[in-house]
């Protein structure tokens, strides 16, 4: 369990936060690996967990009936996959499959929301490192569809 | 190395003609031309200078460098066919011949660069103008602190100079991240944009030159971000694009706020551009 909170309090995600919160934190942690092909989750499904990356690469994915998938961003170490576990009914809106061998931590979704509503200071923590990362994820997405290399733009 | 760099015709509105030597299609409307003088020799040139091309009859468009600085046998540009000039040019055939008039404008800062983190940062064709600098740079890589390419396209299909890509990658001395907007799952890469792959290369923020060259929005985005982590103004270049017609500082068509870009740049510095970069239709 020691290594476990260690390892975890010093993923990029949580990098300076209080050693109260870790030990909150890890109560609700675990250790994943997912082989190259492997789906963290899918589309639909419930949103009970989400995932910080320790190493590798996690594509995200939207399917379309009758076309390939496409991927939508790729994620890798230092970043948190999944933010639908925050949102009710808690569904993921994509698939999220490992591209290369990945380690992660798996944090439980129940136990967390749990444990931010009884402390809310931990709540306020968790939202303030999710929300940036949110923030620029929605930026990216839209340049992404602003299809800058275009032919009208350079 | 600056007595080299003049234009080559005495007559510098006069295009020289040029002979195609070799033509590579590079994606479904870019190709990269490699071209020789009819007359006299090749002039030298500064990574990040550009030419003004000239498919007699149809047009005269301003088009970078795109090879090696230290080969005094041809220039090569890589040009993609947007309209009829360019159009024209990507069609020439080998044997066909071209004006050409320059090399004009200033320069990526690849010397003045010695000694720090380099971060080139190319979005789409942007590679282009870049990957003169990027021959100098490795040609002489122990100068540098850690360097980086990083290179953003559309989709896969779309990425320019694959092959060198994959063999800058292989080396020790260069970090080469790439990534694109979209893809389907045989891409094994980076899918997003490009200011997210600066989080994953390692520089010194305070010790870091960096060169952009690509779409504007894009530009914007990635000095914002390589700002935001800490990088100086002063040493963020980017290369800019504004019509242009004279190419030589007389006819103001390039004019970008107090700048001509034909002139004092393509390659300028972000402090002095910053703030026009973030006003609409200058
Ligand atoms: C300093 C400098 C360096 C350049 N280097 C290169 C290079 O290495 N390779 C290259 O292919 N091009 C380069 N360009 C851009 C190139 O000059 C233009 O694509 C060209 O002038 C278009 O002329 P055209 O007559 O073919 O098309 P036009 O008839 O002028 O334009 C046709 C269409 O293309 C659009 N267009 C015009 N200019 C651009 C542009 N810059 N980017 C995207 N769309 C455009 C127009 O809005 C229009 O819709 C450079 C420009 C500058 C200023
Ligand atoms: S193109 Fe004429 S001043 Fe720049």
């Amino acid at each position: 369990m020691e290594t476990l909170e260690r390892l975890l309090l010093g993923h990029k995600f949580l990098a300076g936060i209080d050693p109260a919160f870790g030990r909150l934190l890890v109560g609700c942690a675990r250790n994943l690996r997912f082989a190259p092909g492997q789906y963290l989750f899918r589309e639909g499904g419930p949103a009970d967990e989400f995932y910080l990356i320790r190493e590798g690469r996690v594509a995200l994915e939207l399917h379309a009936p009758a076309r390939p998938p496409i991927i939508i961003a790729t994620l890798g170490a230092g970043e948190l996959v999944g933010a639908s576990w925050l949102v009710p009914p808690y569904r993921w809106g994509f698939d999220a499959r490992a591209t290369t061998d990945t380690r992660a931590f798996g944090l439980d979704a129940t136990c967390l929301r749990a444990k931010c509503d009884a402390d809310h200071h931990l709540g306020y923590e968790m939202m303030r490192r999710l929300l940036p990362v949110m923030v620029r994820r929605m930026q990216a997405a839209r340049q992404q569809m602003l299809d800058v290399y275009g032919h009208t733009s350079a | 190395m600056s007595a080299r760099l003049a234009p080559s015709p005495a007559d510098p509105m006069r295009p020289a003609p040029w002979r195609v030597r070799a033509v590579r299609r590079e994606t479904a409307d870019v190709a990269t031309l490699a071209l020789e003088p009819l007359e006299g020799g090749v002039p030298g040139f500064a990574p990040g200078q550009f030419n003004m091309i000239y498919a007699f009859g149809i047009g005269e468009v301003p088009v970078s460098l795109s090879g090696d600085p230290a080969d005094p046998t041809r220039f090569v540009h890589t040009v993609r066919a947007v309209g009829a000039a360019s159009a024209a040019i990507v069609a020439a055939a080998p044997g066909s011949v071209l004006g050409l008039r320059g090399p004009f404008g200033s320069a990526w800062p690849v010397d003045a660069a010695e000694g720090h983190d380099l971060l080139i940062v190319a979005g789409g064709l942007g590679l282009a103008p870049l990957r003169p600098a990027i021959y100098q740079v490795l040609a002489a890589s122990e100068r540098f602190g850690r360097i980086a390419v990083l290179y953003g396209g559309r989709g896969p299909a779309e990425l320019l100079f694959r092959d060198e890509l994959a063999a800058w990658g292989a080396r020790a001395d260069v970090t080469v991240a790439i990534t694109v907007d979209h893809a389907d799952p045989s891409w094994h890469g980076h899918v997003g944009v490009v200011p997210a792959l600066i989080e994953h290369v390692g520089f010194d923020p305070a010790n870091t030159v960096a060169l952009l060259c690509g779409p504007e929005v894009m530009l914007r985005f990635t000095a914002t971000t390589l700002r935001a982590a800490g990088v100086a103004a002063g040493r963020i270049f980017l290369s800019m694009e504004r019509n242009m017609k004279c190419a030589i500082g007389l006819c103001g068509h390039c004019q970008f706020g107090a700048d001509f870009v034909c002139k004092d740049g393509p390659v300028l510095p972000y402090d002095r551009i910053a703030a026009r970069l973030a006003v609409r239709e200058i």
